[in-house]
C-alpha cells in the first residue's frame, strides 16, 4: 500500500472491511499489456538490447577506433574474435555495431526526453491557459515547424562544426513541437472535462491543476507517443550520418555504420547486414510496445 | 408493395411471439447471461411497453429477436413473427423482415442519421432497394411519410441534411423512415430519452397518432413509467434480465403484485402529489439503504428553511454572453446570451429548483454563480460579499462556502486519483496545514456518511457505479462542509432506483447540516420533490418564480403550464385524461432569440405586445411571472375556458 493507514484513523471499520488497493489505470494498462505477446517479446527484446550495448563492448577484446591490421575487411570469423567481420579499416564489427548502438539509443532516449520535458510543460500551459497565450504559444510553435529541418541541421553544423551534442540539440529542438501539439490538444479536451471545473470550483490553484489533474491524466498518450518517437528519432539520427551529417569518425551510430556498409554492399555485405538488423529490430520493438501500450490505454477498450 | 408474401393473421394469433429468450453474452470477465427465459406476445396493433433499468437485458432482448445482437452475444430460445423463427434466420431474410415488417427507432436522433446524405436520401434508399421503386415514386412517398410525421414544409425539408433539423425533427424523420414500408410492429428503444421533455410530448402524441392511423402494433421500451402510462395497453416489468412482471397497464399502475415493480413505483417522483413522500431505492445493498428502504412511502415533513434570515446567495440581474467566433473570416461574430437578466435569491436551508429545457442557461447560470464562467453584468452575492468581480486568490475564501455536483458522475471524478485522495484534496487546498491522519479521518467519516464504507478508499474511480460516484462527489462537496451546493443535473445519468437514493441522500444531508441546495435538472417531478422553491428558466430568463406547490397548483407563466403538461405522471387514468395540446415547436436559437418576450414563438397566447415589449418579472398572486398576459390567461384557465391564441383580441 502506498500510504499506510492508522487503524485508529478509521471510524467502525467492520471486520473484513479493511481498505482494499485499488486497481488503478496503469495496473489495468498492465494486464492488459501482459497479455500482448508481440510487445512483450519487445520488451523483452529492447531490454536485452539495451544490457548488451552498454555491457558488450568490453566483452570483446577489440576497441571501437583500433585498426587490427591482420584482418581487414575480413568476413566473420570465430578464430580472430571478429564474430561480426570487420570494415575496410579493420576495426572489429562487433564492438563497432554495439558502440553505434549506444549512440542511437541515447540519442533515441535523450532526444525524446527533451522533447518530453519541453512538450508537456509547454503544451499543458499553452492549453490549460488558453486565451490569447494559446494562441501566441501555438503561433511560436508554428513558426519553428516552417523552418526546413535539413536546412537548419546544416546550418548548425556550418556555424559549430559536427558535434554529438549538436544533434541532441538539432533532433530535441524539431521534436518538442509534435509532443506539444499532442500535449496541447488533449489539455483542451482534459480542461472542459468536470473534474477540472469541480476542482476550480473547489479553489484548487493553476499550477495543482495542471499537476495533480491535467498531466496525470495526459500521460497515458505522451506515453504512447515517446515509444513512437524512440524510433523516429533514432531513424533521423541515421538519416543525417547517411548524409554525413551525423556523428564524427572514429564514433559512430547505426545510421553511420549502414551508410558505410552500403557502400560496401557488394565486397562486405557483413557490414551492412550486421547493422541494419540491430537497428530495424529495434525499430520494430519500439513501434510494437508502442501499439501494444495504445491498446492498453485506451479507455474505450475496457 | 409487396404485402402478399405476408399471410393474414388467423383470429387470436399473436404478430409476435417470444417463448424463453435466453441472451448470452462472452465478455473477458465471463459470461454474463442479458435475458434470462423471458416470454410475451404481442397481437396486431397492441402497445407493449418493457420497462427496465439499465442492465435490465429490455433492449437486448428486442436486439436479438431482429438479429442485432452485438457479435460477442448467442441468442437461444423461439421468437416468432407471423409464425416464422426470427433466431438463426438467414441474415439477408432477416434484413427484408426488419426493413419491411418491422421498424425500429433507436435513442439518439442525432447519430442514427448520416450527417452526409439527404434526408430523402436515407429514406428513400429502403423505398428503392426493399420495394425496387423508382425515384419519384420513392419521392412522393418520403413526402407523405414526413407530412404524417407531422414535418412542416416536407417537400423543401426532404431535400435538407440532419443537421439542419433540430433533436425532435431528426426524431420524427427517424420515426418516418421506420414506418416508410408500412410495418406491421415498430420497436422504439428510449426514443424520447434524448429529448426535452416538451418534445418529448410531441413525439409521444404522434406515436398515438400513427398507432390510430397504420394500426401498427408497438413496443416501446424505456425506464420512465411516466411515458408507458400514457402509450401503452400492457406493460412488461424487467430487472436483472428477468420478467418482474407483465400485465394490463392498469394492473401494474394500481395493483402491482411484484415487489420491484412497486418499489420502481415509489421511486419516482410524483408531479401530481403536493406531498412529499420518501423515495424508494430499489436497490438496497447496505444497511443504511434498507433501513432508508424501509421509510419509503412515508409522507416526510419538509426540512424548513430559515426565511427570515438574511439571503445566502443573490443574484441580481446576472447575464453571461458568450461571443462566438464568425464561421468565416469576415464574417461577423455573433452574441450568444446563455443567461441574460437572473436575479434569484437563496436562505439558509432553501433548495431552489431551476428547470428548464435544454438551451435554456441553467448550467451556465450555475458556472457563472461558481464564478467558472465570468459574469458579463450583474451582481451575486455570497454570504453579504459581492463575488462578481473577486480575483482567483480572492475568490478562493469563497470557495470554501460554496461547491458544486456535477452531471456526469464518473467524468467529474479524475480517473488518475484514488477516491480518498478525490475526497481530501479540498481539504488540501483550504487547510493545508491539517495532519495527514486527520484529513484521512474526515474522509473516511464523509464517505461512511454518504454510504460508502472506508474500504474503498484506496480505490479508484473506474471500479464503482454510476451512484456511488455520484456519492463520492457528493463527498467531496460536503468535506468542506458549505453553506450552498450547487447541483447541476446530479440524477439525470442515473437510473431512476439510483436517483431516489441520491435525492434522498440529498434531502437528509441538507436537513442535517441546515445546507442550501440549487438544485438544476431538466425533470420537474425530481424538482419539485427536492426544492422549496422552483425557478423556471426559458432562452437565459427567468419566466417564473413560485413555491413547490403553488407552482403546480397554479403555474401562471403559459411556459410553465406547457412544461407541467408535458411532464408524463406514472398514473394510466391521469395521463389518459390530461389535455393533450403539447407545445408546439422547438426551443429558438439563443444566439438569435425572438425579439420581446423570447417565449412568444411557441406560446399560444402571444398577442402582438409579446413581440415588442420584454415582460419584467413581477409579483402576481404568490408567484414572479415574466408575461404580460399572465393575469388573463390564468383567469381563464380558472374558469376552465381554454384560452386560445385570438382570446386577447
Amino acid at each position: 500500500m502506498a500510504r499506510e493507514m492508522p487503524g485508529h484513523a478509521v471510524p467502525s471499520v467492520e471486520p473484513g472491511a479493511t481498505p482494499v488497493k485499488g486497481r488503478s489505470l496503469w495496473v489495468d494498462a498492465w494486464n492488459v499489456l501482459r497479455r500482448n505477446r508481440a510487445a512483450m517479446a519487445s520488451v523483452c527484446i529492447i531490454l536485452t538490447m539495451s544490457v548488451l550495448v552498454i555491457v558488450g563492448p568490453w566483452l570483446s577484446p577489440y576497441d571501437y577506433a583500433q585498426t587490427d591490421w591482420d584482418n581487414i575487411s575480413i568476413a566473420p570469423e570465430w578464430e580472430s574474435r571478429h564474430v561480426f567481420g570487420t570494415d575496410a579499416l579493420g576495426r572489429d564489427l562487433f564492438v563497432r555495431t554495439l558502440h553505434g548502438g549506444r549512440i542511437s539509443l541515447m540519442i533515441g532516449i535523450v532526444a525524446t526526453l527533451v522533447s518530453l520535458l519541453i512538450g508537456i510543460s509547454y503544451g499543458a500551459t499553452a492549453g490549460y491557459l488558453g486565451g490569447r497565450i494559446d494562441h501566441l504559444m501555438m503561433r511560436i510553435v508554428d513558426i519553428l515547424y516552417a523552418m526546413p529541418f535539413m536546412f537548419f541541421v546544416i546550418l548548425l553544423m556550418v556555424f559549430f562544426g559536427r558535434n554529438i551534442i549538436l544533434i541532441f540539440v538539432a533532433i530535441g529542438a524539431i521534436n518538442w513541437l509534435d509532443m506539444a501539439r499532442i500535449v496541447r490538444g488533449q489539455t483542451l479536451s482534459l480542461k472542459s472535462k468536470e473534474f477540472v471545473e469541480a476542482a476550480e470550483a473547489q479553489g484548487v490553484s493553476t499550477f495543482n491543476i495542471i499537476r495533480r489533474h491535467i498531466v496525470p491524466n495526459l500521460l497515458g498518450v505522451v506515453v504512447v507517443y515517446v515509444t513512437l518517437t524512440i524510433p523516429q528519432v533514432i531513424l533521423v539520427e541515421s538519416f543525417l550520418s547517411f548524409l554525413g551529417l551525423g556523428v564524427q569518425e572514429p564514433m559512430t551510430s547505426w545510421g553511420a555504420l549502414v551508410n558505410e556498409g552500403a557502400q560496401e554492399m557488394e565486397t562486405a555485405p557483413w557490414m551492412l547486414v550486421f547493422p541494419a538488423v540491430f537497428l530495424a529490430m529495434t525499430l520494430f520493438c519500439f513501434n510494437f510496445v508502442g501499439d501494444g501500450l495504445r491498446d492498453a490505454l485506451d479507455p474505450k477498450d475496457r | 408493395m409487396s404485402r402478399d408474401e405476408t399471410k393474414a393473421l388467423a383470429p387470436g394469433e399473436a404478430l409476435l411471439k417470444v417463448t424463453d429468450l435466453n441472451v448470452r453474452f462472452r465478455t473477458a470477465d465471463g459470461e454474463v447471461h442479458a435475458v434470462r427465459d423471458l416470454s410475451l406476445q404481442l397481437a396486431a396493433g397492441e402497445t407493449l411497453g418493457i420497462v427496465g433499468e439499465s442492465g435490465s437485458g429490455k433492449s437486448q432482448s428486442m436486439m436479438s429477436m431482429i438479429g442485432l445482437l452485438a457479435d460477442n452475444g448467442a441468442a437461444s430460445g423461439s421468437a416468432s413473427y407471423r409464425g416464422e423463427e426470427l433466431l438463426g434466420m438467414p441474415a439477408g431474410k432477416l434484413r427484408r423482415i426488419r426493413g419491411r415488417r418491422i421498424g425500429m427507432i433507436f435513442q439518439d436522433p442525432m447519430t442514427s442519421l448520416n450527417p452526409y446524405m439527404t434526408v430523402f436520401d436515407q429514406m428513400s434508399q429502403v423505398l428503392i432497394h426493399h420495394e425496387k421503386l423508382g425515384r419519384r415514386e420513392a419521392r412522393t412517398r418520403c413526402v407523405e411519410m414526413l407530412e404524417a410525421v407531422r414535418i412542416p414544409e416536407p417537400k423543401r425539408r426532404i431535400d435538407m441534411y440532419p443537421h439542419e433539423f433540430s433533436g425532435g425533427m431528426r426524431q420524427r424523420v427517424m420515426i418516418a423512415s421506420a414506418l416508410l414500408c408500412r410495418p406491421d410492429l415498430l420497436i422504439a428503444d428510449e426514443p424520447t430519452t434524448a429529448l426535452d421533455v416538451t418534445v418529448q410530448a410531441q413525439i409521444l402524441e404522434l406515436m398515438k397518432d400513427i398507432r390510430r392511423e397504420f394500426g401498427t402494433a408497438i413496443i416501446l421500451i424505456t425506464h420512465d413509467l411516466g411515458v408507458v402510462a400514457g402509450l401503452c395497453e400492457r406493460v412488461l416489468v424487467m430487472n436483472g434480465g428477468r420478467e418482474m412482471e407483465s400485465g394490463p397497464v392498469d394492473d401494474i399502475f394500481y395493483r402491482p403484485q411484484n415487489a420491484y415493480t412497486r418499489a420502481l413505483l415509489a421511486a419516482v417522483p410524483r408531479l401530481d402529489e403536493a406531498e412529499i413522500r420518501r423515495l424508494a431505492s430499489v436497490a438496497a445493498d447496505d444497511a443504511a439503504e434498507k433501513a432508508s428502504a424501509e421509510a419509503a412511502g412515508e409522507v416526510i415533513t419538509r426540512h424548513e428553511p430559515k426565511l427570515d434570515a438574511a439571503p445566502l446567495l443573490e443574484v441580481d440581474d446576472l447575464r453571461v454572453h458568450f461571443r462566438i467566433a464568425p464561421a468565416t473570416v469576415f464574417g461577423r461574430s455573433q452574441l450568444l446570451k446563455a443567461v441574460d437578466g437572473v436575479q434569484l435569491s437563496l436562505h439558509p436551508g432553501e433548495t431552489l429548483g431551476v428547470v428548464g429545457e435544454s438551451g435554456c442557461g441553467k448550467s451556465t447560470l450555475a458556472r457563472a454563480v461558481l464564478r467558472l464562467v465570468p459574469a458579463t453584468t450583474g451582481r451575486i452575492s455570497l454570504l453579504g460579499d459581492d463575488i462578481t468581480a473577486k480575483d482567483k486568490k480572492a475568490m478562493r475564501a469563497h470557495r470554501r462556502d460554496m461547491q458544486v455536483i456535477f452531471q456526469d458522475p464518473l467524468a467529474s471524478l479524475n480517473p488518475r486519483m484514488t477516491v480518498g485522495d478525490i475526497v481530501a484534496e479540498p481539504l488540501w487546498t483550504h487547510s493545508p496545514g491539517m495532519p495527514r491522519a486527520e484529513v484521512r479521518k474526515k474522509v473516511a467519516a464523509m464517505l461512511e456518511r454518504v454510504g460508502l464504507g472506508p474500504q474503498f478508499i484506496n480505490r479508484y474511480p473506474h471500479e464503482f457505479s454510476g451512484g456511488q460516484c455520484q456519492r463520492i462527489g457528493i463527498a467531496r462537496a460536503l468535506v468542506l462542509e458549505p453553506e450552498l451546493i450547487i447541483c447541476d443535473e446530479p440524477v439525470s445519468a442515473l437510473d431512476v432506483s439510483i436517483q431516489a437514493q441520491i435525492v434522498n441522500l440529498l434531502m437528509d444531508i441538507q436537513a442535517e447540516m441546515n445546507l442550501s441546495l440549487v438544485f438544476i435538472a431538466h425533470d420537474l417531478a425530481v424538482v419539485r420533490h427536492i426544492s422549496h422553491r422552483i425557478l423556471v428558466m426559458y432562452l437565459g430568463r427567468v419566466v417564473e418564480i413560485s413555491d413547490r406547490v403553488n407552482l403546480y397548483e397554479r403555474p401562471m407563466h403559459p411556459y410553465t403550464q406547457a412544461l407541467i403538461r408535458a411532464v408524463p405522471i406514472p398514473d394510466p387514468h391521469k395521463e389518459r385524461n390530461k389535455p393533450h395540446a403539447p407545445l408546439q415547436g422547438d426551443l429558438p436559437s439563443p444566439v438569435d432569440p425572438p425579439s420581446g418576450c423570447t417565449f412568444r414563438t411557441r406560446c399560444p397566447h402571444a398577442v402582438e405586445r409579446c413581440a415588442s415589449e420584454t415582460p419584467a418579472l413581477r409579483i402576481l398572486g404568490d408567484s414572479l411571472v415574466a408575461c404580460h398576459e399572465a393575469e388573463r390567461v390564468r383567469a381563464a384557465i380558472d374558469r376552465g375556458v381554454s384560452p386560445t391564441r385570438t382570446a386577447g383580441a
